[in-house]
């Protein structure tokens, strides 16, 4: 059981670092499409560089700034050449995922480097707790980091209330004086290295080497418990370790109802559907105002000016 | 009032970013020690170098544009229907159906072949618009949801009521019998699929036809440039955002039955061979305009079967044709938006340097 | 203390909507400032609140010269703007709301918030729930909460643009006296309005613009009369219309009410003969677009019987009042009215044609006869954007079928050269003979004045007056446009 559980963690861990960077960019009004293609291309890279180097750090290095490179592309597009969010994501998307393919094609099935598992001293003692979260390594720890850093941003400190502001009403914010655009660029490019920490993550822990299929649409899945999640950061990971244990689950259950591994990956995106459903009719929104407390459990709604451009005059 | 820009400047843009995506594939070859020129040479040879090659090209060809078409149809109302792939994949299953339950004679087959991947693409696709127009799923995620629905149907089909006899295998279903087969032309040493590609060609020409000539093309035209001013001018928005769903849902279920009976003759997982997404990317480079839909997918399909000349003959991934795909897409779209915002910056300068005359100026 | 702006000019492509405004506000003063809109008072007050730049002119404050080039800067010099409609986020809480943008640790104490929250609401003679959300509140106190945040950031300057809009009477006065109390504080106060009777009421000295330009500025006590004069310039009294029979009614309401937003008209009666032309008078947002929208059957009353030729359209929906006679032009030509990216020729089919194929022969010739009849100056081939706004208005009045019952248009001249809004009343009382009722609303006195058999003047948000044409003169009207019953 306990073995179980850590692993969910443990596999769950790259698709936290995805969510929590695209949830960072979606709060400040931008879709990043393109997490699919920066995600396996990040993961490639990692991956090549650190086989190349020796050295995981540098591959977790460079995988960050190629999902930051992505993300920025993506910034520019829109805020400066006000270009269509969607289209720039989905292009650099498919973008990715082929220059993915064909710049790793030469290092499938290469044994690589991987992250050295490091067991917190004391705290991987306590019986159950000790084995189900203190005995992963630096990767993994880090993803518990992300969660608590991105919740603690977002609804403990001033900047992230400005950038839940943004978000929302980014004419609001501008008129308390608020640098909308500057903060959204920060904010993209932010999240899309967090994503180039997912890639690394993908191909130096969770499925070491490289191969076209390794992130198998994790990308997309990642889109999807943002939605889900409802750009709430403990609800995103909660999604997380949901989708990681209905993985697991199909594994343990490959005996019984053979197949189900093949089928259960797509788990999220119906549950993206009518979480969406629910969120935008109308009585789910008394539901929520009936209930005050629980308030943040159910609010939903995208950030309300999320794809938008945000323009001065 | 900005000055309308000029032939020139209008498709030069277009002509550097295609320039600039084959000089960056050139880099790229160079960089894993590849030979540029030589790899062009044999992508241009895996294409059109023998007559079964070109014949491969078409028959690729054929979903591509099938799907694009369907593609132009939904941008030009305004949507993003990237549930496309799930709708290729839902005419596939439709079709696959009817091979292999439905007794009777190829003449049949065939056309109830296609008429169902007109109904599994079409009903797919009204569903990612139900959802969009009564219960406000944006179509982005809807069809993205739908996609991989669609695609875990396939596999449970395949792994499941529909195995291969023994191990259930992903690598597909049994063949279908021979009669449910499309019925090839013989010509020049090799068969052509040319019921095939004249669907393709009769699908590019009707779109094209219903978006210029037809009141239903002009509303629907008006629908996706401007939703509230069609309203205002008696125009039932939403029944014309459902009708384009089924339009482009309805074409893209044809590719999937061409590539159900016309290429696999078998269901496998990866049915819709990636052309739903691809025809995003050659509807966005086509403008949204399909007269330059078969072309651009021609060209397409060329790199796509070419490259596989790259892995036989240089050890090359072949994906090296879907990164000059998605670089040339990628470089004209942002090489429009910047030659836009160059030509804005500009123009705004000079704006600012002329004195603007007083008076009671209120004409715009 | 004072405010000094001196020859703030700001122009749009082909308007210049700050033509060189000088304006003098001393600490301690209850400033206002009238217009109608378009007058350039929204614009004005974006530039000294740092939202715009303005292309010349010095605003200095307390001596200082500020360079206001983000409304940070502003915030900074202490300037701070309430909005028409304030910009508050509405899922969040009251107390985000507050905090939101404010300086500070980086570190968000939100307990040391609400306890500045209370204190400077209670200073205020305000009081609020932290934890409620934004959009749970009224506008009226939306203000207070924006108004408390200003305060607390430091305000020296406080600018309220149409601040009354959509609150209640008691909210009102409230509002008066917590303006009062912080002018008496030191505050320079600004307060934009077109609502003389409370500028009379509220302010101590007043600005009046029109068309970009300071016609007036003067300590109250001012006439009324003085300051309509300023705010809407001479007015022709005299009606050109030919007299014309009214026919039976076409448009019947009957105790409607009709609410949206800050506007709610209740329990109107109203019986418009056909051939008649009533002119909806009143500044922007006072409720006419609503009505209008109403009765074209964009928005349904909440209660009440609407009657349009023989049927009972209450609840009906637009593409039925389409059907019944009724058409709507709106004020957004090329937002609402006109598909921006298609031909005048493809707009002739979309409106004219039925059936499958286009008829491109057909619409081109439709196309060219609308051009020669309308005056419009295009091709069949050219796209609507292209034209001016007042061939964009012939062309949209060109696309109106004939014969209708009842024809609804929101500001049908605005923007338009004196020679297209001639040329367009013209077509319109064509119409008239031919039995069809007009309702327009402008905010151009001698248009309403000029054409209209009735008038019905729009104040907060409800139907003010009704009056005959003949009976009201310019004065009179600017007097009810501005809330003033005209002894």
């Amino acid at each position: 059981m306990e073995a179980t559980l850590a692993s969910i963690i443990s596999a769950a861990a790259p698709l936290v670092y995805a969510t929590m960077g695209e949830t960072i960019t979606e709060k400040s009004g931008v879709i990043n499409l393109s997490l699919e293609g920066s995600l396996r291309f990040s993961a490639m890279v990692a991956f090549v560089i650190a086989f190349r180097a020796e050295n995981v750090a540098v591959g977790f290095a460079i995988a960050m700034l190629a999902g930051a490179a992505f993300a920025a592309i993506i910034a520019f597009a829109s805020i400066e050449l006000k270009l269509n969010q969607i289209a720039v994501g989905f292009v650099l998307a498919l973008f990715g995922i082929a220059l993915a393919s064909f710049l790793g094609d030469n290092f499938v099935g290469e044994r690589g480097q991987a992250v050295p598992h490091w067991p917190i001293p004391g705290l991987s003692e306590i019986p159950f707790l000790g084995k189900v979260l203190f005995s992963h390594n630096l990767m993994v720890y880090g993803s518990f980091v992300a969660i608590a850093a991105t919740w603690w941003h977002f609804y403990r400190t001033r900047p992230g209330l400005n950038l839940q502001g943004i978000g929302e009403r980014p004419e609001a914010a501008f008129a308390r004086g608020i640098n909308v655009n500057k903060m959204r660029y920060f904010y993209t490019i932010l999240g899309g290295a967090m994503v180039g920490i997912a890639g690394a993550a993908y191909s130096l822990d969770v499925k070491l080497g490289w191969r076209e299929t390794l992130t198998l649409n994790l990308g997309w899945i990642a889109l999807a418990i943002v939605i889900f999640g409802g750009w709430h950061p403990l609800r995103v990971a909660f999604g997380c370790y949901f989708f990681g244990a209905l993985q697991v689950a199909a594994l343990q259950l490959q005996d019984v109802f053979p197949g189900l591994s093949q089928v259960l990956p797509i788990a999220p995106f119906p549950l993206m559907i009518v979480a969406l459903m629910v969120v935008y009719s109308s009585s789910f929104g008394r539901l929520s105002d009936r209930y005050p407390k629980a308030r943040n459990l159910f609010a939903s709604a995208a950030p309300g000016a999320i794809g938008t451009v945000f323009e001065r005059e | 009032m900005t000055a309308s820009p000029s032939w020139v400047q209008r498709t030069s843009p277009t002509v550097i970013a295609v320039a600039v995506a084959f000089a960056f594939a050139a880099g790229l070859l160079w960089l894993i020690d590849a030979p540029p020129l030589e790899a062009f040479r044999l992508v241009l040879d895996g294409a059109f170098g023998s007559t079964d090659r070109a014949s491969a090209t078409l028959l690729a060809w054929v979903p591509l544009v099938l799907a694009s078409a369907g593609l132009v149809v939904t941008f030009n109302a305004g949507l993003w229907n990237i549930g496309v792939e799930g709708q290729i994949v839902m005419g596939a299953i439709a079709a696959a159906l009817v091979a292999r339950i439905v007794p009777g004679p190829t003449a049949a087959l065939i056309p109830l072949a296609i008429v169902a991947g007109v109904i599994g693409g079409g009903l797919w696709a009204l569903l990612a618009g139900v959802l969009k127009t009564r219960f406000q799923v944006n179509e982005i995620f809807g069809g993205l949801g739908l996609d991989f629905v669609a695609a875990g149907f396939a596999i449970y089909l395949v792994i499941g009521p529909w195995a291969r006899e023994g191990t259930a295998s992903t690598s597909g279903t049994d063949l279908f019998r021979d009669e449910t087969y499309m019925p090839t032309v013989e010509a020049f040493g090799t068969t052509w699929p040319l019921i095939p590609i004249l669907i393709a060609l009769i699908a590019v020409v009707g779109v094209y036809f219903l978006l210029r000539g037809t009141l239903f093309g002009l509303r629907l035209k008006a629908v996706g440039k401007s939703p509230t001013s069609a309203f205002l001018l008696g125009i039932p928005t939403n029944r014309y955002l459902l009708s384009a769903f089924l339009i482009g849902g309805a074409l893209a279920g044809i590719a999937g039955s061409m590539q159900a009976v016309a290429f696999h003759h078998k269901l496998v997982p990866a049915i819709s061979g990636g052309y739903g997404f691809l025809g995003i990317l050659v509807v966005l480079l086509a403008g949204f305009d399909a007269k330059w839909i078969a072309p651009i997918a021609l060209f397409f399909t060329m790199i796509a079967t070419g490259s596989t000349q790259l892995d036989l003959r240089l050890g090359l991934d072949s994906a090296i044709g879907d990164v000059v795909q998605g670089q040339i897409v990628l470089f004209v779209v942002l090489g429009g938006g910047l030659a836009l915002w160059l030509r804005n910056r500009s123009a705004s300068r000079r704006r600012k340097a002329v004195e603007v005359p007083s008076g009671e100026g209120q004409e715009e | 203390m004072a405010l000094v702006l001196t020859d703030i000019h700001k122009h749009y492509p082909g308007v210049r909507a700050n033509d060189g405004i000088s304006l003098d506000v001393e600490a301690g003063t209850l400033h206002g400032l009238l217009g109608e809109n378009g007058a350039g008072k929204s614009t004005l007050m974006k530039v000294v609140s740092g939202f715009i730049s303005a292309d010349s002119g010095e605003i200095t404050l307390d001596g200082n010269l500020l360079d206001l080039k983000s409304p940070q800067d502003a915030i900074e010099a202490g300037i701070g703007m309430l909005h028409q409609d304030p910009l508050v986020f509405l899922p969040f809480t009251v107390l985000d709301n507050f905090l939101l943008g404010s300086p500070g640790s980086v570190r968000l104490k939100r307990k040391q918030g609400e306890g500045e929250l209370a204190r400077v609401s209670g200073d205020l003679g305000f009081s609020f729930d932290p934890q409620e959300l934004a959009k749970n509140l009224t506008v009226g106190e939306r203000q207070q909460l924006e108004i408390t945040r200003l305060i607390w950031l430091g305000a020296r300057v406080l600018i309220l643009d149409e601040p009354t809009t959509g609150i209640s009477a008691s909210q009102r006065i409230d509002l008066f006296a917590t303006l009062r109390a912080l002018s008496k504080e030191g505050l320079i106060v600004i307060f934009v309005s077109h609502k003389l009777e409370e500028v009379e009421e509220l302010c101590d000295s007043v600005t009046v613009l029109r068309q970009g330009r300071v016609v007036g500025a003067a300590d109250m006590p001012v006439p009324p009369e003085r300051l309509v004069e300023m705010m809407f310039g001479k007015v022709f009294a005299e009606s050109e219309k030919p007299e014309a029979e009214l026919g039976e009614a076409v448009l019947d309401l009957s105790a409607c009410t009709i609410s949206d937003g800050t506007t709610h008209i209740e329990a109107l009666d109203l019986s418009v003969g056909a051939g008649e032309v009533i002119g909806l008078a009143g500044l922007e947002g006072s409720g006419q677009r609503p009505f209008l929208r109403t009765l074209a059957g964009l928005h349904n009353p909440s209660t009440g019987q609407k009657t349009i030729g023989a049927n009972d359209l209450a609840g009906a929906g637009y593409h039925d009042h389409l059907n019944a006679g009724v058409h709507y032009i709106p004020a957004g030509r090329l937002e609402e009215g006109l598909v921006q990216g298609l031909t005048i020729a493809e707009h002739i089919a979309l409106t004219e044609q039925s059936g499958f194929l286009i008829d491109w022969k057909r619409a081109d010739v439709a196309a060219e006869t609308k051009i020669e009849d309308y005056f419009v100056k295009g091709t069949p081939r050219s796209t609507v954007e292209s034209l001016s706004g007042g061939n964009q208005q012939r062309l949209l009045l060109s696309m109106t079928p004939p014969g209708l019952d009842l024809l609804l248009m929101e500001h049908p001249t605005r923007g338009l050269d004196v020679e297209s809004a001639d040329y367009i009343w013209q077509r319109l009382l064509e119409r008239r003979e031919e039995g069809t009722a007009i309702i327009f609303a402008s905010a151009d006195l001698d248009e309403l004045l000029r054409y209209s058999d009735r008038i019905i003047v729009f104040f907060g948000g409800d139907v003010f007056n009704i009056c005959n044409a003949a009976d009201v003169d310019g004065e009179a009207l600017g007097h009810l446009i501005g809330g003033r019953e005209r002894v």
